[in-house]
């Protein structure tokens, strides 16, 4: 019976931890794409709320948000309308909890099949702009629903068969052996399926130069036009919430994870660092690049993408058998 | 005590725990959006309710018939990834003991067929939109 207790109590306590960091990392990741873009395009960014440096700046986003009205348009598909940010937000709180941050048990849940199921569950969470923008019965809304759905032909294939690359080098689909088994020259080894993987990865997050879906100086934000206040600022959290999932799994995937010095005890300390490194590449990225245009992405993904991954699965098999 | 294979965890028991995330995720979304009705003034008029459109009234509906070109790319799409789909559980058994080259000559046939089927498309001008 004390077992049994004790069981409940380990379960809630990680799934706790694992709510808390899904509503803590996408703020951090938040609060330094305002600071470091507004360093490289010289200008301060926020520097008010909260004293120091505009530290309080996402909070009181947060309470401002909270605050203002739910407007429903009067001609959107109301249900549809109102359930899509938490269609879009949930299945990045639900993937994180098969993601080892650190050796052994410093994971929410060891499943067998845990890269299968991240794949699955966060290929979910582009539903949820799909049913905004068609909801929203709004021209740019609906453009950018398209956009959403012309981008999930091209991004979707090259990350499934980047990730099986990696599987297929560890032997196993669960993400906690996937580390356990990786060495320092698997780095080279995947080197083009960590590519693949990151950039598809950009593409399904709707991240500069893959922004077409949202695009505010052409449709205007595409999906989300038409959201006001907690909706809105859901839809935001899960573009945030997205990032922190994809550098945390390409990290865990390609990067080694919680391997480094002293990784017994500060393993978890190394998947956060990659994490946010990552984080920072694709805030970097977006300072960078402009935006392409929808064909470019669908010929840079079946042209470019998807041979490269094609080529890394010949690598992958040929060195694993020989 | 390890969640997952070890220490009265079994497959049913880890799935729950997935189904209770998704419970307090569902429960973490319907305690906001209560906080929200609360605390969110509602003054709705016809004017906020109008559908947005650069601040014109709205011409025509917005479901607006739309030629989509890709769809010759959703085709594509669909075939590719129930190839890949396969390709996962055959990840983790094809360096097995017992398998070696020949596992890996049929890796080769596999994604042979599927570079011919890319490269078909590609000289057919299926992968240039517009």
């Amino acid at each position: 019976m004390a077992s049994t207790a004790h069981w409940w109590l380990e379960v809630a306590l990680r799934l706790v931890v694992i709510l808390g960091f899904f509503l803590v990392v996408p703020l951090l990741v938040g609060q330094m794409e305002h600071k470091a873009m507004a360093h490289m395009q010289g200008r301060l960014g926020p520097m008010r709320a909260g004293g120091f440096h505009g530290w309080a700046q996402l909070i009181a986003d947060g309470v401002k948000f909270a605050q203002k009205e739910s407007v429903v348009p009067a001609d959107a598909d109301r249900l549809v309308f109102q359930l899509a940010p938490a269609v879009a937000l949930l299945p990045y709180l639900v993937a994180l909890v098969v993601v080892p941050i650190g050796p052994g048990t410093q994971v929410g849940v060891a499943l067998d099949l845990g890269l299968f199921f991240v794949l699955a569950v966060m290929g979910v969470g582009v539903l949820g702009t799909l049913m905004g923008g068609w909801a929203s019965a709004n021209k740019y809304s609906l453009l950018g629903g398209i956009r959403t759905a012309a981008q999930l032909m091209a991004y979707e294939l090259p990350m499934l068969l980047s990730a099986a690359s990696v599987g297929m080098a560890a032997g196993t689909l669960s993400l906690g052996a996937i580390v356990d088994k990786w060495q320092w020259w698997w780095l080279p080894w995947q080197l083009i399926g960590a590519f693949v993987f990151f950039v598809s990865g950009l593409a399904e997050l709707q991240r500069p130069p893959f922004d077409m879906p949202v695009a505010d100086s052409e449709i205007i934000f595409g999906a989300y036009t038409e959201y006001t206040g907690l909706r809105f600022a859901f839809f935001l959290l899960a573009e945030y919430a997205g990032i922190v999932l994809l550098c945390l799994l390409t990290s865990v995937l390609f990067l080694g994870g919680w391997h480094g010095p002293f990784s017994a005890h500060l393993g978890w300390l190394w998947t956060v660092l990659k994490t946010l490194a990552l984080a920072f590449v694709v805030i970097w990225l977006r300072v960078s690049y402009p935006r392409l245009r929808e064909d470019q992405l669908q010929r840079f993904a079946w042209t470019a993408l998807i041979p490269l991954a094609l080529a890394q699965l010949a690598i992958t098999g040929v060195v694993r058998v020989l | 005590m390890g969640l997952g294979g070890t220490g009265g965890t079994t497959y049913y028991s880890a799935y729950s725990i997935v189904g209770m995330l998704l419970l307090l995720g569902v429960a973490f979304v319907t305690v906001s959006f209560a906080a929200n009705s609360l605390l969110a003034p509602a003054r709705p008029t016809p004017e906020k309710l109008l559908t947005y459109e650069c601040g014109v009234d709205p011409v025509g509906e917005g479901w607006a018939h739309t030629h989509v070109r890709y769809y010759v790319y959703a085709f594509l799409y669909v075939i590719f990834a129930v190839d890949a789909v396969y390709l996962f559980p055959w990840a983790t058994v094809f360096a097995a003991p017992g398998f070696g080259v020949t596992t890996l000559v049929e890796m080769f046939v596999f994604i042979g067929f599927l570079a011919v089927g890319i490269l078909y498309a590609y000289k057919k001008g299926v992968l240039t939109w517009l």
